[in-house]
């Protein structure tokens, strides 16, 4: 029988039967879960899916959270499941598969991403960790920064040069990093939030076995961009509700504190509440062209807008909440699992919005990329292409 | 009713829009629309006949038992998508939209023959108000004694081409032929040329009553006229912007394209996010409308708001991006600019829809 809708309910059904939500613990349930191939269905069987068609993990969804059962936190582990997995799936080696998908989509091992550099932002492939290949084995030399849940994870995605003498984009490797080897030092990354949701990370000397590669020797860059490419995926995929974001905070405050209102506010309310609605919009028509099986460019403009209204919310509310804005909490280098910008104050989501537009790609390279991949104007003119990366300018 | 409105076209509506710009492609081509704004008759005859009359799209909301083509909003959406595009002169909104939505409220064998008349093509309506006017607005201008009407409408879009008016009045909603006596269509020189505007007097003309209370129709008909403008708006926009890129990578200056200037790309990557924006409150709105939602009201101020002010700013870049080719009578790009600032005052502004949105969600002005 083909793995349609209803099939695919019948199957969830009768796992639940088989582990009732009630009496199975939470680690025992979502292994059971990712064995039975309820995990991520678009997945192989055997890592966790049915090779099933990616829209119906919809139908396992609703099933199961109709059931009360445990979920496995995809915000504790968004880098290991967002950008990590569907890595490891398309370039490792059926041991490394074997090795990673499970504990990463338990949850039992979080992944974190040892991508930027100090001098190596926005332009990523100019980085300068090294990798020396030695035996088995490869020796990694550098440091890595902007490191969310560093000090939480096991793995970490890694890209390093492994060959300085050719173009920047072709002497690059992508590695796994065990976090817990000798040489891996992770600091804390104090933001102006005052608290330290990232970090640094200091390789020295730090062995890589060669089984841990993803991808050939040098094809790192190829690698990196279906990690990149998942990143924007996961952005634009989900279904929020009209003022599920950071517009729905001020709205409340909005109709709650009469006394705060002026005219100046109102206007600007209304603009952003508008903007907000048609983001959400957007977002929602991007998810029903993924559904129909025919994805548009529009999620490359989704985080751009996001970025922006994130800021120009949060800095509204500020000024609506006026002398209460003036105050801060005090988040003196706490060290979060997940960013969360509800349940936090004011000052918080005004500062750490500011992120957005510079996390994940800044503004400026993603207004390049759509200028270029979709409305198909003309690159701009590289000085970097036919030089060697040891001969580049930093 | 779904709770999830439908955001996508179907098979069916991209097929309706190839067969409609093709006739645009083939019967609307800018040089063809300036020459026509020049002369005694700014409306497109030959084209409305094609459309309205051979496609039979005149009558897409009209269901088929009262003479229509029994389509909804969503397909009307598509036709106006194009019919931006392309500025086309012809009151496919007005009449098809605004009128025949007006006819929809009403009851009766006078509403009915109209209605299918209208639906038909041969016979083209205006809803007598300014085309400035919000769906909330009280419509005094014009009085009727005993079905005999007296006064004057200003700023009516399309009265020139109209055969027929339909009249609010505070005794009612009227029909009025406008070959009938002591009815006058003045045409006014229009600051958009392509939705040209006259000033329609009454003197003594015989009506015939179509609703004791005109509010509940031209409300109707105006909400469904805002919400599937944001359609017409979004096809004005995507055109300017498709112009706009292809002239920017073909145009030199300091021996590069300069569409390849960041400068630009960045402003025209910008214009690209707010299109996209555009088409997805506009399919809301249309879908709104289509499928009687809760929601209708909140989807149409929602894309009236957003969507006036994109076509503007696109048009606004597009010129400036064009250079001094974009100043010029024989580049199109004047009629688009035309049409994106007139519509953003048509049917309520964006000040108008923001404070009746404001009600609506319950976030009141102090």
């Amino acid at each position: 029988m083909s793995l349609d809708a209803a099939r695919l309910r019948t199957l969830t059904q009768e796992f639940l039967a088989a582990h009732p939500v009630a009496t199975t613990p939470r680690e025992e349930f979502l292994s059971a879960r990712f064995d039975a191939g309820l995990a991520w269905v678009h997945y192989p069987e055997g890592l966790g899916g049915l090779d099933a068609p990616r829209a119906l993990q919809a139908v396992v969804d609703a099933e199961l959270e109709a059931a009360g059962a445990p979920d496995n936190d995809p915000r504790r582990n968004g880098i290991g499941l967002g950008m990590a997995a569907p890595t490891v799936l398309r370039y490792g080696t059926d041991e490394q598969k074997r090795r990673f998908l499970k504990p990463l989509w338990v949850g039992q091992e979080i992944w974190c991403q040892l991508f930027s550099e100090p001098g190596a932002g926005s332009d990523l492939a100019a980085l300068g960790t090294r990798a020396v290949r030695e035996g088995d084995d490869w020796i990694v030399n550098g440091q890595k920064v902007w490191t969310s849940g560093a000090h939480n994870s096991r793995f970490a995605i890694l890209i390093a040069r492994t060959d300085p003498d050719v173009p920047k984009h072709r002497g690059i490797t992508y590695f796994v990093c065990d976090m817990t080897d000798p040489g891996v030092e992770v600091r804390p990354l104090r933001q102006i939030t005052g608290e330290a949701e990232f970090n640094e990370v200091f390789l020295t000397d730090v062995r890589i076995p060669d089984a841990h590669r993803l991808g050939e020797t040098g094809d790192g860059w190829k690698v990196a961009q279906t990690t990149l490419n998942n990143e924007r995926v996961a952005i634009g995929g989900m279904r929020i509700p009209r003022e599920g974001g950071l517009i729905g905070i001020v709205a409340d405050t909005w109709r709650e504190r009469p006394e705060l209102r002026t005219h100046d506010l109102h206007q600007r309310l209304m603009t952003l509440w508008v903007e907000a609605e048609v983001a959400r919009l957007t977002g929602e028509r991007l998810r029903q062209q993924l559904v129909a099986g025919h994805p548009g460019p529009e999620g490359a403009g989704m985080k751009l807008g996001f970025a922006r209204l994130n800021q120009q919310i949060s800095g509204l509310e500020l000024e609506l909440l006026g002398e209460e804005g003036l105050l801060y909490d005090d988040w003196t280098m706490r060290r979060p699992e997940i960013v969360d910008f509800a349940g936090r104050d004011a000052g918080y989501r005004y500062l750490r919005a500011k992120g957005n537009s510079i996390e994940g790609g800044t503004s400026e390279v993603l207004l390049n990329i759509v200028a270029e991949r979709v409305l198909g104007l003309p690159p701009e003119p590289r000085t970097d292409k036919d030089v060697a990366w040891k001969d580049l300018s930093r | 009713m779904s709770t999830q409105p439908d955001l996508l076209y179907s098979e069916d509506e991209e097929a309706l829009r190839s067969a409609v710009r093709d006739l645009l492609t083939d019967h609307c081509a800018a040089p063809a629309v300036l020459a026509r704004i020049e002369g005694d008759e700014p409306h497109d005859r030959a084209l409305w006949k094609n459309l309205a009359e051979s496609m039979g799209l005149a009558g897409l909301l009209v269901p088929e038992e009262r003479g229509g083509q029994g389509a909804s909003h969503r397909e009307a959406a598509v036709v106006l998508e194009e019919l931006g595009r392309a500025v086309a002169p012809v009151p496919y909104l007005t009449s098809a939209v605004i009128a025949t939505e007006a006819l929809l409220a009403c009851v009766g064998s006078e509403a009915e023959t109209l209605l299918s008349a209208l639906a038909s093509g041969r016979t083209v309506g205006a809803l007598t108000v300014p085309l400035s006017a919000t769906p909330g607005r009280e419509f005094t201008d014009v009085r009727a004694t005993d079905s005999s009407l007296t006064g004057r409408v200003t700023g009516v879009a399309d009265a020139a081409f109209a055969d027929v008016f339909l009249v609010p009045t505070p005794d009612g909603l009227f029909a009025v032929d406008a070959s009938a006596d002591g009815v006058t269509v003045a045409p006014q020189t229009s600051f958009d040329p392509t939705r040209p505007l006259a000033t329609v007097t009454f003197e003594a003309a015989a009506g015939r009553l179509l609703a004791d209370t005109a509010a509940p129709a031209v409300r109707r008909a105006l909400r469904a006229g805002a919400g599937l403008l944001a359609s017409e708006q979004l096809g004005l926009a995507d055109w300017l912007l498709t112009e706009t890129v292809r002239y920017t990578r073909e145009r030199h200056q300091f021996n590069r394209p300069v569409g390849s200037f960041q400068a630009l790309k960045h402003r025209l990557a910008q214009l690209w996010l707010e299109v996209v924006n555009a088409r997805a409150t506009a399919r809301n709105a249309a879908d709104a409308l289509a499928t009687g939602s809760d929601d209708t009201d909140v989807a149409v101020a929602v894309a009236q708001a957003y969507t006036a002010p994109v076509a503007v700013h696109v048009a606004e870049e597009a010129l400036q991006l064009h250079g001094g080719i974009g100043m010029t009578w024989e580049h199109p790009i004047h009629l688009y600019l035309k049409r994106a600032k007139s519509s953003a005052i048509a049917l309520g502004t964006v000040g108008r829809h923001r404070e009746e949105l404001a009600e609506l969600v319950d976030l009141r002005a102090p």
